[in-house]
């Protein structure tokens, strides 16, 4: 136990963690600790009162043992009575005790919040500094509550000492940010903004935080914060290294300060008056320059310091984007950190670079520095620093240079770790398709991908390959030859199995005149595969060959017989013995202009957004993809492309579904082509999910696009593909409800067998009780059927019941299944109070379960009259004039369920500026707040 | 600076000190310190002092048997942040003499209150090493001497 050389050490503590260190095990370690939580129990309970020491010693001794991760359920009495003493080091335990152990008790709540008013008032600076901090260190709503009011006061009293400045501006940005709607703007904030002009470089440091994060949401109001941020700024960086003494740090004068006030500029566009941003952009050249002046120390920290400042002027400089000089400068310097010995240094440059590379200015400057990036993807040591190297050449990537950054990237996917090639994958597949501008090149290069990293590559990927081959009937016959070379070889990945069966089921005629590549020995090569295959690779392989019979009679008789073999016919898989049967019939009746109607060539797939787009920005979580779509729009006009398919003919109908080739969703018309659907017989064909369903089992992919649709309103089309249109018209009253379908029949044909079912799956059975009335089995051609559902609430629930019906139409079964939209809001009762009731229950409603909150970018235009219609729409009572801030939205309701009673609040705060919206709910059970909250998000 | 949070680990994975700059339940920080530890204990030696977590930055450094490592907001300084780790160790070393991992664990309220005379909120408090240290002095006032210390019961 070393000797405790300083301070008011507590002899009693060392022994306790000397012992708790000398443990053998873990059992002995919890014996001594349950020991001495007994000890302390009993002195507490102890008839005779403990002095301040003793007790200071014992909260102490609890506080390490929850530290230890220990669980610690009694002392908090002592501990606030702690903070009543008079003794600093005392005050002080009870304070530190408080912070990290806060418990929401509320009796101990108001004994805390009262020792904290008591200190805040005693002018003593050091006993006001414990408070603040335990105010931010709890940052509790009830604090908030508590002292939001006091603490702008003593923030700007002219009598406050500059200590307590500093602490009351950070601790007032804390609560800022837990509680902003308790933070009032007044007359201070004024007042604040002058605090940049302070004698104190101290108070300046903290008083920067507090108006860059006030700045951020109120922009206007602090706009002269601007100008007074430059000329402190302009101070700094021109003084000497010995002006400013001791916030002088490694030589770099007040670092701190510096970054602080060039991240409050990024708050703001460009100074507008010519002299402020004349002296900016003096500030950010001086900035610049000391960065080619020899290092005044060689101590780390001084570079650290110093380049800190730089790295946050070049963020500046992107920011405003208006100085192609600077821009360019900027780019020159991070382009010599590339090459840094210092690792941190290249890290950041490369990381920096990105967001450079999707300026317009600056992006022809980073693509000079290819090489160096390349070679960093080559010989970085470190995988976080290669991950930043492929980050930035995806962002550096255009038309000019696709080609090499392509294949550099499946250069590094040989050796890639294992934890970043799936996004190597997605963004090769991404770039080589956005920027290709020969397509037999698209084509070798994802071949390429499959052969190097196929178990990366995902579903989009191939997917989107086939979508682009059959869109583009120049590549067609280049796609069918090299899948068939592809195939050659011995092991090959059982995606490029799936691709080559496509390809060739589609194409393979192309280079059937080839002996090399006759059809039998493109069935055959296929074939050799097939038992290597999973179960829905054969079920697409099986697909190929009825189409091969379709384009080369020739091998029909052969393909039977496989068809017919009892590995086929008895398959034990119940999908592919189904394919197995139907091909095999369909090839022996069908004559040969129905068999070609019906495997008639795909028709072109419609536009749509990239899903390996979309499946890499879900990856990487929003805002972290430097999005070459959005970054850099202009481009476009000298370097872009246009859209992949300008060939493609869009007769078909957009389907709403992501999944490419639709073969996962059941309505399997809607990528067909409308014209052959009087075939009937193809309905089922291309769809891997046509084995008859028993009955009330949804089976398949459960289409919910419109689901979300219905969260705010009642009526509407909920489903629509070429046969069927599904409507629906509902009402609810407390836990009640009836909803209305309408099934249409589109075609001129009747509908026979027609069933419906809903089925509540797990919990949701006994959540939600639903009564449906039979419905007719037949629909006639252009007629409409109605169904009544009967529906009540019996608990809270999240899931939705699946409208599942079927029904026959034209010798084939179709199945469909569609989320029902009864969501848990529609029990929704509005309840109309006033702010005082509103905020009092509010404050009721504090537990951290009880509240959700979600920050989320706005989707839709921020609209207020569709906001507020959305959010009656939802179901609560939109309650005027509550909230101080008029832009935000305050609502309130009860959820009514058989069982219960849920009232509800609700709080949307929207930020035009920053595009984004703010979501808070409170219910007195947190699986509604949650399920609420996914709910309305998903409206805006 | 927006820290998230900053913990002081040892090399066999131990928590010496956990700050919370925004509420957490205890499960998340567990999780947090868990896939700390394992991440930056997991780095070979000279890589560099920057990661990616979800959507925070991490910044660690070690000192001695120590690792010092903080979350970040995604926009923020990491060079300065690395600072912020030194200027504590630091305040530290100013505070006990050639600190060690030991003073840490058995003077573990002192490292937290010279913590938040440096830091508040997640922001830099005050940057000034003279200032910060005044004020940690100022609070140690009462000294006691060793027969004083010894005199004190141990239970």
């Amino acid at each position: 136990m070393p000797a405790v050389s300083k301070g008011d050490g507590m002899r009693g503590l060392a022994v306790f963690i000397s012992d708790i260190r000398n443990c053998k095990s873990k059992e002995a370690e919890i014996k001594r600790i349950n020991k001495e939580l007994a000890n302390i129990r009993s002195k507490f309970k102890g008839d005779k009162a403990l002095d301040g020491y003793s007790k200071k010693k014992y909260v102490c001794k609890l506080l390490f043992i929850f530290l230890l991760g220990h669980d610690i359920d009694f002392g908090h009495m002592e501990a606030v009575n702690l903070l009543s003493s008079n003794k600093y080091t005392e005050k002080q335990i009870g304070y530190l005790f408080i912070s990290v152990l806060v418990n929401s008790n509320s009796d101990l709540i108001r004994l805390i919040n009262n020792a904290i008013k008591n200190d805040l008032s005693s002018r003593n600076p050091t006993f006001m500094n414990l408070a603040l901090h335990c105010i931010a260190n709890v940052g509790s709503r009830e604090m908030a509550e508590a002292f939001a009011a006091d603490i702008p006061r003593i923030l700007v009293a002219g009598d406050t000492m500059d200590s307590v400045k500093q602490s009351a501006a950070l601790c007032l940005l804390r609560l800022n940010r837990t509680s902003p709607d308790l933070v009032p703007m007044g007359e201070w904030t004024s007042r604040v903004v002058h605090l940049l002009n302070d004698q104190h470089l101290g108070v300046v440091t903290a008083a920067t935080s507090l108006i860059t994060t006030l700045a951020q949401k109120n922009p206007e109001e602090f706009k002269t914060s601007v100008s007074l941020a430059v000329a402190r700024l302009s101070r700094i960086v021109t003084s000497a290294s010995t002006d400013l003494q001791d916030y002088t740090y490694y030589f770099v004068p007040a670092p701190w300060l510096s970054v602080k006030l060039l991240r409050l500029l990024q708050c703001y566009p460009p100074p507008e008056d010519a002299a402020i941003r004349g002296r900016l952009s003096e500030c950010l050249e001086t900035i610049l320059n000391k960065a080619q002046e020899p290092p005044k120390s060689k101590k780390v920290q001084h570079s650290n310091a110093k380049n800190a400042v730089l790295f946050e002027a070049i963020s500046l400089i992107i920011h405003h984007d208006s100085e192609p000089t600077l821009l360019v400068r900027a780019c020159n310097q991070l382009g010599q950190f590339l090459q840094h010995r210092e690792t941190n240094l290249r890290y950041l440059a490369l990381e920096s670079m990105c967001t450079l590379a999707s300026s317009e200015f600056s992006h022809e400057a980073v693509k000079t520095h290819i090489e160096t990036v390349i070679n960093a993807l080559k010989t970085e040591r470190d995988v976080s620093v290669r991950q930043r190297a492929v980050d930035l050449l995806y962002a550096m990537c255009d038309r000019s240079n696709v080609q090499q950054i392509v294949a550099e990237m499946l250069n590094y996917l040989e050796t890639a770790d294992y934890s970043i090639r799936e996004e190597i994958v997605l963004k090769v597949a991404i770039l080589a398709e956005k920027y290709a501008v020969d397509y037999t090149w698209y084509v070798d290069t994802i071949l390429n991908l499959i052969r190097i990293a196929g178990d990366y590559v995902s579903e989009e990927v191939w997917y989107r390959v086939i979508q682009i081959v059959i869109n583009r009937d120049d590549v067609q016959g280049y796609a069918a030859k090299t899948v068939f070379e592809a195939l050659q070889a011995p092991a090959c990945h059982e995606n490029l199995v799936k691709v080559g069966g496509y390809i060739l089921g589609e194409f393979g005629n192309l280079i059937a005149g080839d002996p090399r590549s006759s059809p039998l020995v493109q069935f055959n090569l296929l074939h050799s595969k097939f038992h290597l295959c999973s179960v829905p690779s054969r079920a697409l392989l099986l697909s190929t060959y009825i189409k091969f019979i379709n384009l080369f009679p020739e091998v029909k008789g052969t393909i039977q017989e496989v068809l017919r073999s009892d590995s086929q016919l008895r398959n034990a898989d119940v999908e592919l013995q189904q394919r197995a049967v139907e091909y095999l019939r369909l090839s022996c009746i069908a004559s040969t202009d129905i068999l070609a109607t019906v495997l008639e060539e795909m028709p072109p797939f419609p536009e749509r957004e990239s899903s390996i787009l979309a499946k890499l920005k879900r990856k990487k979580g929003p805002g972290m993809v430097p999005d070459i779509e959005e970054g850099r729009k202009d481009k476009n006009v000298n370097g872009g492309m246009e859209p992949i398919s300008t060939n493609a003919t869009t007769k078909s109908t957009p389907s709403p579904s992501t999944d490419l080739l639709s073969l996962g969703s059941s309505p399997a018309l809607s990528s067909a082509p409308p014209s052959s659907s009087a075939g009937g017989l193809l309905v089922d064909v291309f769809t891997e999910n046509h084995a008859p369903a028993a009955p009330g089992v949804p089976m398949g992919p459960v289409a919910d696009d419109n689901f979300s649709r219905f969260v705010c309103k009642n009526n509407g089309v909920l489903f629509e593909n070429q046969l069927v249109q599904i409507g629906l018209k509902s009402e609810f009253r407390q836990n009640l409800g009836r909803m209305y379908i309408f099934f249409g029949n589109k075609t001129s044909t009747q509908f026979l067998n027609f069933s419906s079912s809903v089925i509540c799956q797990d919990s949701l059975k006994t959540q939600l009780s639903i009564h449906i009335k039979p419905a007719d089995p037949t629909v006639d051609g252009g007629a409409q059927l109605q169904q009544i559902l009967n529906i009540e609430c019996v608990s809270d629930f999240v899931e939705a019941p699946v409208l599942s019906i079927q029904f026959r139409y034209g010798g084939t079964l179709q199945n469909i299944a569609v989320k029902l939209p009864i969501t848990l809001n529609k029990f929704f009762q509005p309840t109309e109070m006033t702010s005082q009731d509103f905020f009092q229950r509010w404050k009721q409603l504090s537990s951290p379960q009880q509240e959700v909150q979600k920050i989320f970018k706005a989707k839709h235009s921020m609209d207020t009259e569709v906001t507020k219609a959305k959010i009656i729409g939802f179901g609560v009572a939109l309650l005027d004039r509550v909230d101080p801030n008029p832009s935000n939205f305050v609502g309130a309701g009860v959820i009514h369920t058989k069982t219960t009673q849920v009232g509800c609040l609700l709080r949307l705060e929207p930020n035009t500026q920053a595009q984004m919206y703010r979501l808070t709910l409170r219910t007195s059970r947190d699986t509604v707040s949650q399920r609420l909250c996914e709910l309305l998000s998903d409206q805006f | 600076m927006k820290m998230r949070f900053l913990l002081l680990f040892s090399r066999q994975g131990k928590l010496r000190l956990q700050k919370w700059f925004t509420p957490l339940v205890e499960r998340e920080r567990k999780k947090v310190v868990r896939d700390m530890t394992l991440m930056v204990l997991g780095r070979p030696p000279r890589s560099c002092n920057f990661l990616h977590w979800k959507d925070l930055k991490v910044v660690y450094k070690r000192y001695a048997s120590l690792y010092f490592c903080c979350g970040l907001d995604d926009k923020d300084n990491e060079l300065l942040a690395l600072e912020v780790l030194h200027r504590y160790v630091e305040l530290l070393d100013k505070y006990f003499g050639n600190v060690c991992e030991l003073d840490i664990i058995f003077n573990f309220e002192k490292a937290y209150f010279i913590l938040d005379e440096f830091l508040m909120g997640g922001e830099v408090q005050e940057t000034s090493k003279v200032t910060v240290a005044k004020s940690i002095e100022a609070s140690d006032m009462l000294q006691e001497t060793m027969e004083e210390y010894m005199s004190k019961p141990a239970f």
